[in-house]
């Protein structure tokens, strides 16, 4: 099966049914992977046991980024190429995106708490993440707001793009402006400045979370895919009962 | 595993993130379990998509 036949949405659908149950397996076992590293993992000599935090901080945040590049690439592929599953992917991906940011400023904001004496601070690195949670907020409410699914993919696409504008402004904020957050330790030029011993852990982590992204996305695809037949047949049912 | 003084900070932040996940998981699993029940009550009712109605006229 080539790329160009899962643009077939029942093609696409047969593919998601073989693919998700080892993608869940996959999941799993990164997990039990990942959380054994982070058990093991040593404290930080400045942080202390702290630093547990940072194994789901980290990768919820990577993934809120992420979701959101994902989305804005589908966009294109809606405005431009106009592909059928560009807009699932995008919808599918909003909520998804959602939680993964959510996740990344409660754990901030817990570990925060104990290391810098507050839960919260309005800098530059936190009110962006902040303002990306919100556009996901504002694009989901975009896809409830109008009926119609092409109508709405365009709307959402375009809004999309334009708040992928924030995605550098996250990433660069703590080389712009003076934050309270820590500079970038794992993306960097001139490698990561993290312990091999915390590395590790961290890296598992965010290839299980990376996973668990991907089998909650092709899920909710896939679901995207149905609930727009069940609207379609609907029409049909109701068109019929008209006796058109 | 000793987590130290600031340990209700580290399993509060675990917490969350399991709920999160867990939401998720939950919101994937019955909505699609919702979408298959509405499926198949509308081909129950005999209602099918064109292109399926092509395919089983089609020889």
């Amino acid at each position: 099966m080539t790329l160009v036949d899962l643009a077939n949405p029942s093609r696409f659908l047969a593919f998601t049914d073989r693919v998700l149950t080892w993608l869940a397996a996959a999941t799993l076992l990164a997990f039990a992977l990942g959380l054994s590293q982070v058990v093991a993992a040593p404290d930080d000599y400045q942080q202390g046991a702290t630093v547990k935090i940072m194994f789901i901080h980290v990768p919820a945040a990577w993934l809120g980024i992420f979701a959101w590049a994902l989305m804005s690439i589908a966009a294109l592929g809606t405005l431009v190429w106009r592909h059928p599953l560009a807009d699932v992917a995008a919808k599918a991906a909003a909520p998804i995106g959602a939680a993964f940011t959510l996740m990344c400023l409660i754990t901030g904001a817990l570990w925060g708490r104990p290391m810098w004496g507050t839960y919260w601070v309005w800098d530059a690195r936190l009110t962006s993440v902040l303002v990306l949670f919100l556009m996901y907020l504002g694009v989901i409410a975009l896809w409830r707001t109008i009926d119609d699914p092409t109508r709405a993919a365009r709307a959402t696409a375009v809004l999309t793009l334009v708040g992928a504008i924030n995605l550098p402004i996250i990433k660069f904020s703590v080389d712009w402006w003076n934050t309270l957050h820590q500079p970038a330790s794992v993306l960097r030029l001139g490698g990561p400045t993290i312990h091999p011993t915390i590395l590790a852990p961290l890296v598992t982590m965010a290839i299980a979370f990376t996973l668990l992204f991907l089998t909650l996305h092709l899920g909710a695809m896939r679901n995207e895919i149905l609930r727009r037949r069940v609207r379609t047949m609907r029409m049909l049912q109701a068109s019929a009962a008209a006796g058109h | 595993m000793n987590l130290g003084p600031h340990a209700a900070f580290i399993v509060a932040a675990y917490a969350a993130a399991i709920v999160i996940v867990a939401g998720l998981i939950v919101w994937v699993v019955l909505d699609r379990r919702q979408l298959t029940r509405a499926l198949d009550d509308l081909e129950a009712r005999g209602v099918t998509r064109r292109s399926e109605r092509a395919g089983e006229e089609s020889p």
